[in-house]
């Protein structure tokens, strides 16, 4: 388990560096930030030479991304253009984001997982077909379609939640941007799980379990949930990389000031160090919560073994 | 059977926690909302990220531009209302040859740390603006002023002086300028932010003072959050005439102007002064009378690329004449804009006014719509370069494509031709901005100008003079330029004026751009306001604004 620990975590370093210099090449090929600097203005030639000097952004492609790799060994993320370090950036706005991530999670797991056990167990009856009608529709609006819906609704008409969420960002005020946020995830949860339990539940070991006279909810919650959550988990997993990274949507609806706002203002600025530091950070994520995932499996089944 | 059991535990362990998030968070819903109290008599604005650190002559965008105006007062002051320039914290501007010009200050002006306003508080805040090892984006507004050159060399290359030698304090309250040609409006020009002057504590710890800028205006910066709010409070030591009728104002920062308008709806924000094109149907029905739209110091024009060939030389000036005409601007500035914009028909503002330059109908038929004329003249120029044009735009921001697909339509129409002319979006503004550097541009392009300071040379001089820093088309005409520096060494005020509206009316016999509509300001604001209004960069005056 340590070894393959050891090896799965010296897989990222080439896919770390890969995918930065992919991002950062995607930005630099967007042209050159500093014209749009000066607004509606055409800019002062020498001023724009002065600061594109400072960026270097007059040097090559290949000499810039040695350069930016080597500051972010050393922990320096560059600057952003309004003179904020991108570390203070991303200290105001991870924080915020992994709030927001935990509540989509938390809200998807828990009803995600008890609806598609609930439906798998009465597959054909009545609540099964309307789950599966439900979670059709939700999967085929789109989240700034229901962010806005909701936020109307509960913001404006109900008054029931604030439509926008304070810098600060407490967690009650998340609740309803998590929830628009995990919508879709909570569906397709729903339906991993309810597959997999039908499938699971002609399984032998179930019948055995059954046949023993075992209560009917240790039997689901015991023998059939933990076989049937390996695709749930999988899927759970790297939707953490996937939401955090998605967020941008539903925190442009509800202005929350996390990474999603950041990176639109970034990619909007083509600020290269704001966007290569947060896609880094979020690549980051994704390997991480990946890992997590496969470690998870020998949990779930004690047949999986790591060597 | 056994070796099952610590995993149940942990899974128990795992739920009771997400049991414990739930119940936590479901708690603190019931005891949140509302919570106003410490907001009394505070105004709560939208505000956008500025791009740039908030310095006096590094900001160049309205949302920075806002809280300059909050937190600074300079020489001049555009009045409200009218946009005239009135003195204030100058107590007289003069001048023997409209060249060489003396200030005298007021007495008794202090900037927020008790520090005093003396003439080397301005002298040495223009200094710092145009030294070019600062990159200071406003850095342009010096060059009329002798040793510009020296400071900030055009090479980009190491400065020669330190200083402008056209700057000599005299006295405590007393300092000379000297510019570099005759200037006679360049005292109107001192209300721009980037004039202001700054406290010792911007030289000395730099850093800490962008933290939390200190200014002589009406209001103090009380907290500063990048990114996310700027809490700004009345200042009781303003010893202005324009104190502010409120307790403060926090500006926040929204992404979307569709948040902060449901904000407003909402009952969480007070003010915003972006009301976003999807509400403008039914912003009247929600708001009422408290909605304001009116002018700015905006106008829209299509821009020539005159250093292409095809489209300049004498007869293509017809064929710019004849495209003018073809646009039904009455009818876009209704259907796309919802009012928001009115049809221009000069390359100035109505916020000047008459006795400021404005004047209507200038630019005479040619920006009339008559589709008969407008076939006819571009016929009679030889058609349009290739029989086919394009209107390049930027995508990214600003929703253009609406507008621009409007203007080719209505022009298409007039040419009973489909495919004569068709938007060209360019994927970034970073990337238009290059192209319109490089001189890339293959037809007309959008551009749009916000004046500096309501002056109709501000209008006409950075954007048509030979060589210009926004002569983006590269528009060059020699008489052109003799009527500006004409203007420029007026000594009365009417006969610049004069100067500048003969200037302009070469622009209407040669249509290097093309003036398409005056933007407006649009605001919206709660019942917990009276007395809003917006200026004339369509900035609202948050000094005039009463709560409750």
């Amino acid at each position: 388990m340590g070894r393959y620990t050891l090896r799965r975590l010296l897989q990222m370093i080439p896919v770390f560096i890969g995918s930065t210099f992919l991002i950062f090449f995607m930005v630099y090929a967007l042209g050159d930030p500093v014209a749009a600097l000066f607004g509606d203005k055409a800019p002062d030639p020498a001023t724009a030479a002065r600061i594109r000097k400072d960026l270097y952004l007059d040097e090559p492609l290949w000499r810039q991304y040695a350069h930016y790799m080597g500051q972010i060994f050393s922990g320096h993320f560059g600057t952003a253009f309004n003179g904020q370090p991108v570390t203070e950036l991303m200290a105001s706005a991870f924080p915020v984001t992994l709030r927001l991530t935990l509540v989509a999670v938390a809200f998807e797991m828990a009803l995600g997982i008890t609806l598609g056990v609930l439906s798998g167990l009465r597959r054909g009856r009545g609540l099964d077909t309307s789950v599966l009608l439900l979670t059709l529709v939700v999967v085929s609006v789109p989240t700034f379609v229901s962010g806005t819906v909701l936020q109307y609704l509960f913001g404006v008409t109900w008054g029931w939640a604030r439509p926008s969420v304070s810098p600060e960002a407490p967690l009650n005020e998340l609740l309803l941007p998590g929830v628009v946020l995990g919508l879709v995830s909570l569906a397709y949860t729903t339906r991993l799980t309810r597959t997999s339990i039908v499938e699971n539940a002609r399984a032998d070991y179930v019948r055995t379990a059954v046949a023993k006279g075992l209560p009917r909810h240790r039997i689901v919650t015991r023998h059939l949930l933990r076989n049937s959550l390996i695709p749930v988990v999988t899927f759970i997993g790297t939707d953490i990389g996937a939401l955090m990274g998605g967020a941008i949507v539903t925190e442009r609806i509800f202005n929350i000031h996390g990474v999603g706002y950041q990176l639109y203002q970034g990619i909007l600025r083509q600020n290269s160090p704001t966007v290569v530091g947060f896609v880094t950070i979020l690549v980051i994520v994704f390997l991480l919560a990946n890992l997590l995932v496969d470690l998870l499996y020998a949990v779930l089944d004690p047949r999986i073994r790591y060597a | 059977m056994r070796r099952g059991a610590p995993y149940s535990l942990r899974a128990r362990h795992s739920v009771r926690a997400v049991v414990l998030i739930v119940t936590a968070a479901t708690t603190v819903t019931a005891c949140g909302g509302g919570g106003g109290g410490s907001d009394a008599g505070v105004v709560r604005s939208s505000w956008g990220d500025p791009p740039n650190p908030l310095e006096p002559a590094n900001t160049n965008d309205v949302q920075g531009g806002k809280v300059l105006d909050m937190i600074f007062r300079g020489l001049k002051r555009y009045d409200p209302r009218t946009g005239e320039a009135k003195n204030a914290l100058a107590d007289r501007i003069e001048s023997p040859d409209q060249r060489n010009y003396t200030i005298t200050l007021k007495k008794g002006w202090r900037f927020a740390n008790g520090e005093r306003v003396t003439a080397a508080s301005f002298v040495n805040a223009w200094n710092y603006g145009a030294r070019i090892d600062h990159k200071q984006r406003n850095a342009y507004f010096f060059e009329y002023i002798e040793g510009y050159d020296k400071v900030h060399p055009a090479s980009g290359g190491a400065p020669t002086a330190k200083a402008l030698s056209g700057l000599r304090v005299r006295n405590d309250r007393t300092f000379t300028v000297r510019l570099t040609q005759k200037f006679s409006t360049w005292p109107k020009t001192l209300g721009y932010n980037a004039y202001v002057p700054l406290p010792r504590a911007f030289f000395e710890d730099h850093a800490a003072w962008l933290r939390k800028p200190i200014g002589n205006g009406p209001y103090r910066v009380r907290s500063y959050a990048k990114g996310s709010v700027m809490k700004l409070r009345a200042w009781d030591g303003y010893p202005g005439p324009d104190k502010a009728r409120n307790k403060g104002v926090d500006l926040r920062v929204y992404t979307d102007s569709n948040t902060a308008y449901t904000d407003l709806q909402a009952g969480n924000l007070d003010l915003v002064d972006d009301v976003p094109a999807q509400q403008l149907k039914f912003v009247r029905s929600d708001l009422g009378n408290r909605y304001i739209n009116q002018p700015a110091g905006i106008i829209q024009t299509l821009t020539f690329p005159m250093y292409d060939r095809t489209w300049s030389g004498p007869a293509k000036a017809k064929v710019r004449r004849g495209i003018s005409m073809a646009i039904n601007r009455a009818q876009i500035t209704e259907r796309i804009f919802q009012g928001t914009r009115t049809p221009a028909t000069d390359w100035t503002s109505p916020v000047l006014r008459r006795q400021g330059g404005y004047q209507p109908g200038l630019c005479g038929d040619a920006c009339r719509y008559d589709p008969v004329r407008a076939r006819k003249l571009i016929k009679a120029g030889g058609g349009l370069p290739g029989g086919r044009m394009t209107i390049t735009y930027n995508a990214d921001t600003g929703s253009h494509k609406d507008w621009v697909d409007a203007v080719c339509n209505s022009v298409n129409t007039v040419l009973r031709n489909d495919r004569a002319c068709v938007g060209k979006p360019v994927g970034t503004f970073a990337d238009y901005r290059n192209k319109m550097a490089g001189k890339k541009m293959t037809g007309p392009f959008r551009a749009g100008w916000q004046m500096d300071y309501p002056l109709i040379q501000n209008f006409l001089q950075p954007l048509y003079y030979t060589g210009a820093s926004s002569n983006d088309g590269h528009f060059s005409d020699t008489g052109f330029d003799r009527l500006v520096n004409r203007a420029n060494a007026a000594s009365a005020d009417g006969r610049a004026i004069a100067g500048f509206r003969d200037a302009e009316k070469i622009l209407a016999e040669q249509m290097p751009a093309i003036p398409l509509w005056y933007q407006n300001g649009s605001a919206g604001y709660s019942q917990r306001l009276s007395e809003v209004a917006l200026n004339q960069f369509s900035v609202p005056v948050y000094s005039r604004i009463r709560v409750g």
